[in-house]
């Protein structure tokens, strides 16, 4: 390629210029550009009813590429109350009259477990989803979106859409997890450091040892949770991992070539990271960005703990829990609510023996889906109450209540919280 | 151009004080949902707020969840612009999706004062407080051309480039 030879290109920048529209992916694109896309996947969720009803407005009878749209019930499953049921009720008659194959009712999971589980979230794919943590992606190498309802909407009639292509900022993170501290802490700790708008608009990519060593599980927790210090996108690029999960989940990827950075690519940013001596990490009410070594806040009671979620609701993080729970009991006064990411993980951790463990310590096992963690239903907080939860909101009200607290935190210090009746370093607790 | 009273605020606001997620699938009605607007960050705002007014905040306008609806409690309250120091990029999209203009301008936000009358022209990419003039960068053109037809599914509807043989309405020309 002659063209544009002065600098090597970010994975941002490559993908965008395959997938803009009409492009032949040989016109380069810089950041800071604007383009008119066409994506590969255009997700949706339970708001896939009010987007239908936007969709209407623009006065097309057909949505124009129904073989990419997959729609995924997941946030207020099974439906709560009459308005919740009439919500999947126009979502399955319009999934019906447009032909959209991809759609998953509410026996599957949460979106952005269930999207790389069904083989959508492909390296290399362009996905756009009606849903902020739709930044999950990235773990398999995907450019992978938040956008909104109108926009989606848009997609769905004209297949087009406007995206800036953002700067990207290289996130190199160096080191070894020591015992009971997971790929959670590691994210709440940048988050911490760099703030709720730490890389607002930007493209992160996470690369370094620690990444190359880490879960595909771990890597989604990152990704998924950038979207908490502002990433339009966040990103790992693929490698044997990748493959090798995407063979296990019977993903066919016949050889694929996706595009990654240069080495001389311009960053906008590096930063580095060592997580050898990182501690269990925990955000503190009301923002994600309020975060400090668990041991801190160690003492603080609480009501509810929550272990689940497109978060942190895989089976690694509900085997860590287990082993913690295992053969105790969670204190007196607590609850304890296990929220498995999909049904898949579901059935994983029932034969694994994962549920039995956490059922016999006194956990309510909840069906896949997001449960609380919006505040639609299953284990809304009461006024006055505290929540210690995987997942990755806790902004006032978050749970349904204005006047209740939210701390997250990694499934270990969960669980083991869970036992102490209080907020404890799961390092402290006595095995 | 613009005149309008100014709700300020800080830095951060969230989508879950904007409008409450406990609402999203409840509340429907773009009227109703104004009555929620600002619930989990000021109370008197719902109550107080008068078609025109202007709201002023720091860093990070909107972060959180991508629901649309942080943003049509807001225009539907009455607010005809919100002027911050930066946006979260969807509720950036999901302002500029439905119509309601946004402006990033540092400098204007740690001068405006809340409470008082300002007012912003687009044509010249101002804002005129009584703490002087402020200049802010011009949107890029396309963005403006959907601010203008009044939200990108007007804009579609209005742009012949999108025409497919589905459309069911005849082609306006554009603005």
């Amino acid at each position: 390629m002659a063209i544009d030879q002065k600098m090597g290109k970010t994975f941002a920048e490559k993908i965008l210029a395959l997938k803009s529209v009409g492009s032949t992916g040989i016109l380069p694109v810089n950041a800071g550009e604007i383009v008119t896309v066409s994506p590969d996947i255009i997700m949706s969720h339970d708001n896939s009813a009010a987007i239908s009803g936007i969709f209407k407005k623009i006065g097309i009878f057909r949505v124009m590429n129904p073989e990419k749209v997959v729609i995924i019930l997941d946030h207020c499953v099974p439906p709560a109350t009459e308005k919740y049921a009439e919500n999947h009720k126009i979502i399955r008659e319009f999934v019906r009259q447009q032909d959209i194959k991809n759609f998953y009712d509410i026996n599957t999971g949460v979106c952005h477990q269930v999207l790389p589980e069904k083989g959508y979230a492909l390296p290399g794919t362009l996905i756009l989803g009606s849903d902020s943590h739709t930044t999950t992606y990235g773990a398999f190498g995907a450019f992978a979106a938040g956008i909104g309802r109108t926009e989606t909407a848009a997609l769905w009639a004209t297949d087009q859409l406007w995206l800036k292509c953002p700067q990207t900022i290289k996130i190199i993170i160096t080191g070894k997890l020591k015992e009971f501290v997971t790929p959670k802490d590691i994210i709440l700790y940048i988050i911490g450091d760099l703030g709720a708008d730490g890389v607002l608009y930007k493209a992160v990519e996470f690369t370094g040892e620690t990444i190359a060593n880490m879960s595909i599980s771990g890597r989604m927790t990152l990704c998924n949770m950038s979207a908490e210090m502002g990433a339009k996108i966040a990103y790992c690029e693929p490698d044997d991992k990748t493959k090798d999960w995407l063979a296990n989940h019977n993903i066919l990827t016949s050889e694929l070539c996706p595009p990654t950075s240069d080495p001389d690519a311009e960053y906008e940013k590096i930063l580095e990271y060592n997580i050898d001596n990182l501690e269990p990490q925990i955000a503190c009410p009301h923002t994600v960005d309020n975060v400090r070594p668990v041991k801190e806040v160690q003492g603080t009671k609480f009501h509810q703990a929550l272990i689940g979620t497109c978060t942190n609701g895989r089976i690694e993080d509900l085997e860590i829990a287990a082993n913690i729970l295992a053969g105790k009991k969670i204190a007196k006064d607590i609850r304890l609510l296990i929220f498995p990411a999909s049904i898949e993980v579901y059935k994983d951790a029932l034969k694994l023996g994962i549920l039995e463990k956490l059922i016999n310590s006194g956990a309510v096992i909840m069906n896949p889906g997001c449960g609380p963690c919006l505040g639609a239903h299953q284990g809304i907080l009461a006024p006055g109450e505290v929540c210690i939860s995987t997942a990755n909101r806790n902004f006032k009200g978050r749970m349904g209540c204005e006047d209740a607290e939210i701390y997250l935190a990694s499934p270990s210090t969960v669980a083991a919280s869970a036992i102490k009746g209080e907020i404890i370093d799961p390092r402290e607790l006595s095995f | 151009m613009i005149n309008g009273r100014v709700w300020k605020y800080g830095d951060n606001i969230n989508t879950d004080v904007i409008f409450p997620g406990k609402y999203t699938y409840t509340i429907t009605d773009p009227t109703q949902i104004a009555r929620y607007a600002l619930e989990n960050l000021d109370k008197n705002f719902a109550k107080q707020v008068k078609k025109g007014d202007i709201i002023v905040a720091g860093e990070n306008f909107g972060c959180g969840s991508s629901r649309e609806q942080a943003v049509t409690c807001l225009k539907y309250a009455g607010i005809s612009a919100i002027l911050a120091k930066s946006f979260a990029r969807i509720f950036f999209r999901n302002c500029i999706n439905q119509g309601l203009y946004v402006i990033e301008c540092r400098d204007a936000v740690n001068k405006i004062e809340n409470g008082e009358e300002i007012t912003i022209d687009f044509q010249k990419g101002t804002i005129i407080s009584k703490k002087g003039t402020f200049a802010f960068p011009p949107l890029p053109d396309n963005i403006l051309e959907i601010l203008k037809d009044g939200g990108l599914i007007e804009h579609i509807r209005n742009n012949v480039k999108f025409q497919n043989p589905n459309i069911n309405s005849s082609p306006k020309s554009k603005c």
